[in-house]
């Protein structure tokens, strides 16, 4: 029992000390990589323009469901005018950040890892150090630069998207006036919400890239499974890892702003 | 006549390596003269993709030295490691491509990322890479869009567009059949006379490897227990390089005891 706690409570040290060095090196490695922007162009295309659909319907159904059951919670003490303040606060401060994140995740995030766990385990990666370029350089900081400004875009978009979905169900489909809604929306959100969203939405996105490159890069290290079993086990464990993190970081930040 | 450490680019002293407690290299010794075709023979699982991995700084090895062009390589010294792997190109036994790269992409890459040579520059020499390996008109396509020559092809004109001094091959010729071995034999040559640079190949095929190379090694069980031109070599009464030479003859024998005993 004692043995097992010792070497699982070691496991997780020397598993931190080691993300922590993936990325220390990964932006140790910018300052000597070289066509660095193309790659980040590159990056951001992935996170940014193809991950956009998938923000877009989440952000708008999210906004539709919120401005649903907001509608009947509040019109119980017949508050109906404060829906915009819920829909906006609700989405700014934590499910903006928190759901565009996990989407992220799952569409940007998996696909890293499972293209980095391919490329290991076709010997690509190796190739590229043997070739005398800095594989984390070039593999893994162009992606942590394109995470850090990417998430906080499409957080922004999210939240955007789900206001309208809000105003959508409530004041189109249920009767709340537009007016009242928006101004409602306008007078909730303060600087501080602003700011307390995208720093979030910016560690949401450094973390769980980070995480899902980890993984990928060192998908040869799973003893338990090998060849593209290894790439689907890293892959999964990137995207539970990541989505476990962006919650646990969550209610970290969170409590420094309440 | 005393020679001089840049008389051989590759020296190995005393080389070991274990994973998980089994050894398999047991203490090699080899001399690799510069601008030579040194071929490395051995049974599967001799230890040669080790070795050549060793050579190439991938994998640490457990104790001995390797000097290149003189100079001891150090493992996980980033300074000396990027000096030599400058110098150095590994061919791997898979191609190791970049597959969602294009095949010009992928002969562009070492210079786009090791050098500051302008785009137009690296556009120039890639494209005469890939000419001089004759796949120029398959610049664009990807990898999996080629057959299995011309992947070993573009595995080489990416490996020589750096023009290295140095170029190890994970065996080449692994899977091909006897007519592709040779194209393969007769490209290395080719370009190692072309360009210069000193080949080190590891192979299980010895025909073909005896014809090709300046001088051959026969590394089994972990140590080198053949080296010599490859006359010497099929010369030699080495009960280990007559058994891996005369393969041949062993399975005639072999079938003949089987047929005989089944009448």
């Amino acid at each position: 029992m004692f043995y097992w706690f010792g070497s699982q409570t070691l496991r997780i040290v020397y598993g931190i000390g080691d993300f922590s060095l993936f990325t220390a090196k990964a932006f140790c490695a910018l300052a000597n990589s070289k066509r660095l922007l193309r790659r980040i162009i590159s990056a951001v295309h992935e996170q940014g323009t193809v991950c956009l659909p998938v923000i877009l319907i989440v952000g708008l159904f999210t906004g539709m469901v919120l401005g649903l059951q907001g509608y009947h919670v509040l019109s119980r003490f017949g508050s109906q005018g404060l829906l915009g303040t819920l829909v906006s606060l609700s989405l700014v401060r934590e499910m903006g950040p928190v759901l565009a994140a996990l989407m992220l995740i799952g569409q940007a995030g998996s696909a890293l890892a499972a293209e980095l766990g391919i490329q290991r385990n076709t010997e690509q990666i190796v190739a590229l150090e043997t070739m005398g370029v800095n594989s984390h350089g070039y593999l893994v900081a162009p992606r942590l630069i394109a995470a850090i400004l990417v998430f906080p875009l499409q957080t922004a978009v999210f939240v955007v998207v789900g206001f309208w979905g809000g105003s959508l169900s409530g004041s189109v489909l249920l009767g709340v006036d537009s007016g009242v809604y928006w101004s409602a929306v306008q007078r909730a959100v303060e600087f501080q919400d602003m700011r307390e969203c995208f720093m979030k939405a910016a560690a949401f996105g450094f973390l769980s890239i980070s995480t899902c490159a980890y993984q990928g890069y060192h998908s040869d290290r799973n003893t338990s499974a090998m060849g593209a079993r290894a790439v689907s086990a890293s892959t999964t464990r990137a995207v539970v890892f990541s989505s476990i993190l962006v919650l646990v970081a969550d209610y970290i930040i969170s409590s420094f702003f309440v | 006549m005393e020679t001089t450490s840049h008389q051989f680019a590759i020296q190995v002293e005393g080389l070991h390596k274990g994973f998980n407690g089994k050894s398999v290299l047991t203490g090699v010794d080899l001399c690799v003269p510069s601008g030579s075709l040194f071929t490395v023979l051995g049974p599967s699982g001799s230890g040669k993709s080790v070795f050549l991995k060793c050579l190439a700084n991938i994998i640490q090895p457990d104790a001995g030295q390797i000097r290149f062009d003189g100079h001891q390589l150090t493992f996980g010294d980033r300074a000396s490691q990027l000096e030599f792997r400058r110098r150095c190109s590994f061919l791997f036994q898979s191609n190791a491509l970049f597959d969602s790269l294009t095949a010009l992409e992928n002969v562009a890459l070492p210079l786009e990322q090791t050098t500051d040579l302008p785009n137009k520059e690296i556009r120039k020499r890639s494209i005469e890479a890939l000419k001089q390996l004759e796949i120029d008109e398959y610049a664009g396509h990807y990898p999996a869009q080629l057959s299995g020559g011309m992947q070993k092809r573009l595995a080489l004109a990416r490996a020589i567009v750096t023009h290295p001094e140095l170029v190890l091959f994970d065996e080449p010729t692994a899977g091909l059949d006897p007519l592709r071995r040779n194209a393969v034999f007769t490209m290395i040559a080719k370009y190692k006379r072309q360009f210069g640079f000193t080949a080190l190949i590891v192979t299980h095929d010895v025909p073909e490897a005896l014809v090709a190379s300046d001088r051959v090694a026969l590394l089994n069980q972990g140590r080198i227990c053949f080296e010599g031109t490859p006359g010497e070599f099929s010369a030699s009464e080495h009960p280990v390089v007559t058994d891996f030479r005369d393969s041949a003859a062993a399975l005639q024998k072999s079938l003949a005891i089987i047929r005989s005993s089944s009448v």
